[in-house]
């Protein structure tokens, strides 16, 4: 029995698991039995406890005396807006500068290639430090910001109007979104009398033109219900206004023009490795340049492009958490360095941590795969 | 054989943060390795700071070096592991260091909660706000609206948050991983005002370009009693730390120094002082220490004036004065129990 290839598989698989569940099971029984010795009290009852730090950036409301669970939240919040406004700007940086690295310019691709080398060489910590320590802290004090119309700029942040909604603002909203719906019929619509007559229509600059006209009608109509809370000078600070911290500004552009580098050399690769033979056959048949490049060429090289984006993605999700080092309050620093600090509650605090870079990740992952497959090669 | 598996597999739980090596007697594990791990801070001047050849000074360091020299004999065998203030409960937990003397405050939460046990207080600190001198402000209570630099993983944060609240100021709260990156995020004019412990502000200011230009407001708005951490749960090494600092409180209150300690051994007729320094009994073997510990401390660490002289005193950069750190009976508050 034991010459059978399937058993003795069997056997092994038995063997390794029962070590693996063993391992795992003497982890966490020492560690139980370590913290009662030392007592360490353990649980996520902290959670509804008062936290009682200030977090520099926080998009939903919190204060002083808002819970650990809360500042939890603000912290995961600031980390998923940073990673996602961060993987916009690098895929358009990305395209642009791969795009700029292939063109027939002398001086665009050296430029292009310089930029590639200089930053996808350089430590994204280094980065970071450079932006907010050499870059953005030579902005002038807040006394002597630059001033453009109502926006101020200076060490502190970039600050700007802050919008205060009226009564009647609901109109506008529902203007907004009825030009939208109407913008996705168009669009549908256009699609569909193309592949029946042949005919064209410029659906996509007809809906931006519709959005414009119905919101800003909707504005008209019920008398511009908008007030600005604009940003004043004061003693220490800037008062009033919104505020676009340096820490944010810092961490946006170092991670989102590190990443561009990566994903620039990526996009150059997928458009090369799509035949010559095919542009020059769709060339044949008499397609314009910008569409052989939108009909033919990007949707070969996407599948080229998709796998190495999606780690390129992943990547920028877990750089993000450098934020921490130059006070960008994300989930590292709030968390594993707050939140342990004053609670001393390690285990469980870094424990989540990767729980959530993990499903980060996996998301972003989950998401790429749906669109790799999407792109990929349909065999009829 | 079960023993060779715990070894193999506790290596495998510093995932786990936990080992199962460290929980017995530290002082036996110490006494076997032949020093003391001694946790520090990265560089504060005057409490644990490196120079250019790697040699650790401050008070911090002395208190290490204090307790190696009532082990040995000798205050040099101590090494030295700089951690940042998130790293530093984890590594004592661990069992990676064997004292934590990083300018630590002790408090409620931690003594009860981390699995800790603070010892004694070697400074008595208090924490307050430095600000350009430029700026006009003389109290803390005119920092309405200012941007605040302070280090994270610290008491710094709530008493921040604390004082701001309870005086009703509205505040921007810049919250840096380093020391001294809050400490650039400062001097580069990101924030108006640094705060953290006075002593450590002192220190700071001192590594700025021009420490003429700042001053510390006058306000402390917490009590923050540092001193050496241990973990929970190892009654005598928490006595050898403990004791090793009362020593040299002691010592200072009887006039005994690094300098006469030799003399006044030989030449004492007081048998306070005969018990203290092991001309009579073996009060050290109480404590599973040679009879000559407290001897050597003072010999080879010095009384806690000379230490506080040494490190902070008016004389150094750091320039602090004596003040609530002096000795009882001499205004201040540093009272250690009889040696007896």
């Amino acid at each position: 029995m034991l010459n059978d290839a399937g058993t003795r598989a069997l056997i092994f698989q038995i063997l390794l698991l029962s070590i693996v569940v063993f391992v795992g099971y003497f982890l966490f029984t020492n560690l139980q039995n370590n913290l009662d010795n030392r007592g360490i009290s353990t649980g996520f009852a902290f959670f509804n406890e008062p936290a009682g730090f200030p977090i520099l950036i926080h998009l939903i409301e919190y204060t002083d005396s808002g819970t650990y669970g809360r500042a939890f939240a603000v912290a995961l919040i600031n980390t998923f807006v940073i990673s996602l406004i961060g993987i916009v700007l690098a895929t358009i940086i990305g395209v642009i500068v791969g795009l700029a690295r292939l063109s027939n310019n002398w001086l665009v691709a050296r430029l292009a290639t310089v930029y590639v080398e200089t930053l996808r060489n350089l430590p994204l910590l280094l980065q970071m430090f450079f932006w907010y320590f050499a870059v953005l802290a030579a902005l002038p004090a807040p006394g002597d910001s630059y001033e453009l119309a109502d926006f101020l700029l200076n060490k502190r942040g970039i600050y700007s109007p802050n919008p205060i909604f009226q009564d009647g603002f609901g109109v506008v909203v529902a203007g907004f979104i009825l030009s939208i719906i109407a913008s996705i019929a168009l669009v549908v619509w256009a699609k569909k009398r193309q592949t029946k007559t042949g005919l064209w229509f410029p659906a996509y600059w007809s809906s931006l033109g519709l959005i414009i006209a119905i919101t800003f009608l909707a504005l008209i109509v019920s008398g511009f219900p908008i007030e600005f809370d604009i940003p004043q000078k004061s003693r220490f600070n800037v008062s009033g206004g919104m505020v676009l911290p340096p820490e944010f500004v810092a961490v946006l552009i170092a991670l989102s023009t590190y990443t561009g580098a990566f994903i620039a050399e990526i996009v150059r690769a997928g458009i090369l490795s799509v035949n010559w033979g095919q542009t020059e056959a769709a060339r044949s048949l008499g397609l314009r340049d910008s569409l052989t490049q939108r009909l033919i060429v990007l949707p070969q090289a996407l599948r080229v492009i998709i796998p190495p984006l999606t780690s390129q993605y992943l990547n920028l999700a877990k750089n993000s958490s450098l934020g921490a080092a130059i006070a960008y309050p994300e989930l590292v620093s709030v968390v594993m360095g707050t939140t342990l600090n004053q609670t001393g509650q390690a285990i469980e605090t870094i424990g989540l941590c990767m729980l959530v870079y993990g499903s980060l990740s996996l998301t972003i992952s989950m998401f790429m795969n749906w669109y790799n497959k999407k792109m990929s090669l349909i065999e009829r | 054989m079960k023993s060779n598996v715990g070894k193999l597999l506790s290596t495998a739980a510093i995932a786990a943060t936990i080992s199962t090596g460290a929980a017995a007697a530290t002082l036996d594990d110490v006494k076997a390795k032949g020093f003391v791990q001694c946790g520090v801070s990265q560089g504060v001047p005057g409490f644990s700071n490196a120079d250019s050849n790697g040699d650790w000074s401050g008070i911090d360091v002395d208190a290490c070096r204090a307790t190696a020299a009532a082990i040995f004999g000798d205050a040099q065998k101590v090494k030295f592991t700089p951690l940042s203030a998130k790293e530093r409960f984890t590594a004592l937990q661990s069992g990676e260091i064997d004292i934590l003397a990083r300018n630590t405050t002790w408090t409620y939460t931690r003594d009860a909660s981390l699995g800790l046990d603070f010892t004694a207080v070697n400074f008595y600190d208090g924490q307050g706000f430095m600000v350009r001198k430029d700026l006009g402000v003389e109290s803390a209570k005119d920092l309405d609206g200012a941007t605040v630099c302070t280090e994270q993983g610290t008491t710094t944060e709530l008493n921040m948050a604390d004082f701001f609240r309870k005086n009703k100021l509205s505040y921007v709260p810049v919250v840096v991983q380093k020391a001294d990156e809050a400490l650039s995020a400062y001097s580069s004019g990101r924030c108006d005002v640094f705060t953290t412990d006075k002593s450590g502000l002192a220190a700071h200011r001192s590594k700025l370009a021009d420490p003429s230009a700042h001053i510390i407001l006058p306000e402390t708005i917490s009590k923050e009693p540092l001193g050496p951490v241990v973990r929970h749960g190892d009654n005598q090494w928490k006595d050898i730390v403990t004791w090793a600092m009362f020593v040299q409180v002691n010592a200072e209150e009887m006039g005994i120094s690094s300098k006469n300690v030799e003399k006044i051994k030989t030449e004492t007729i007081d048998p306070e002082i005969k018990r203290l320094l092991g001309a009579e009994g073996d009060m050290g073997a109480q404590l599973g220490l040679p009879a000559s510990w407290a001897y050597d401390i003072i010999a080879k660490v010095g009384n806690y004036g000379e230490v506080f002289e040494r490190n902070v005193g008016p004389s150094t950069p750091v320039g602090l004065p004596r003040g609530i750190n002096n000795l009882w009976t001499e205004g201040g508050v540093m009272y250690a129990p009889p040696v007896r």
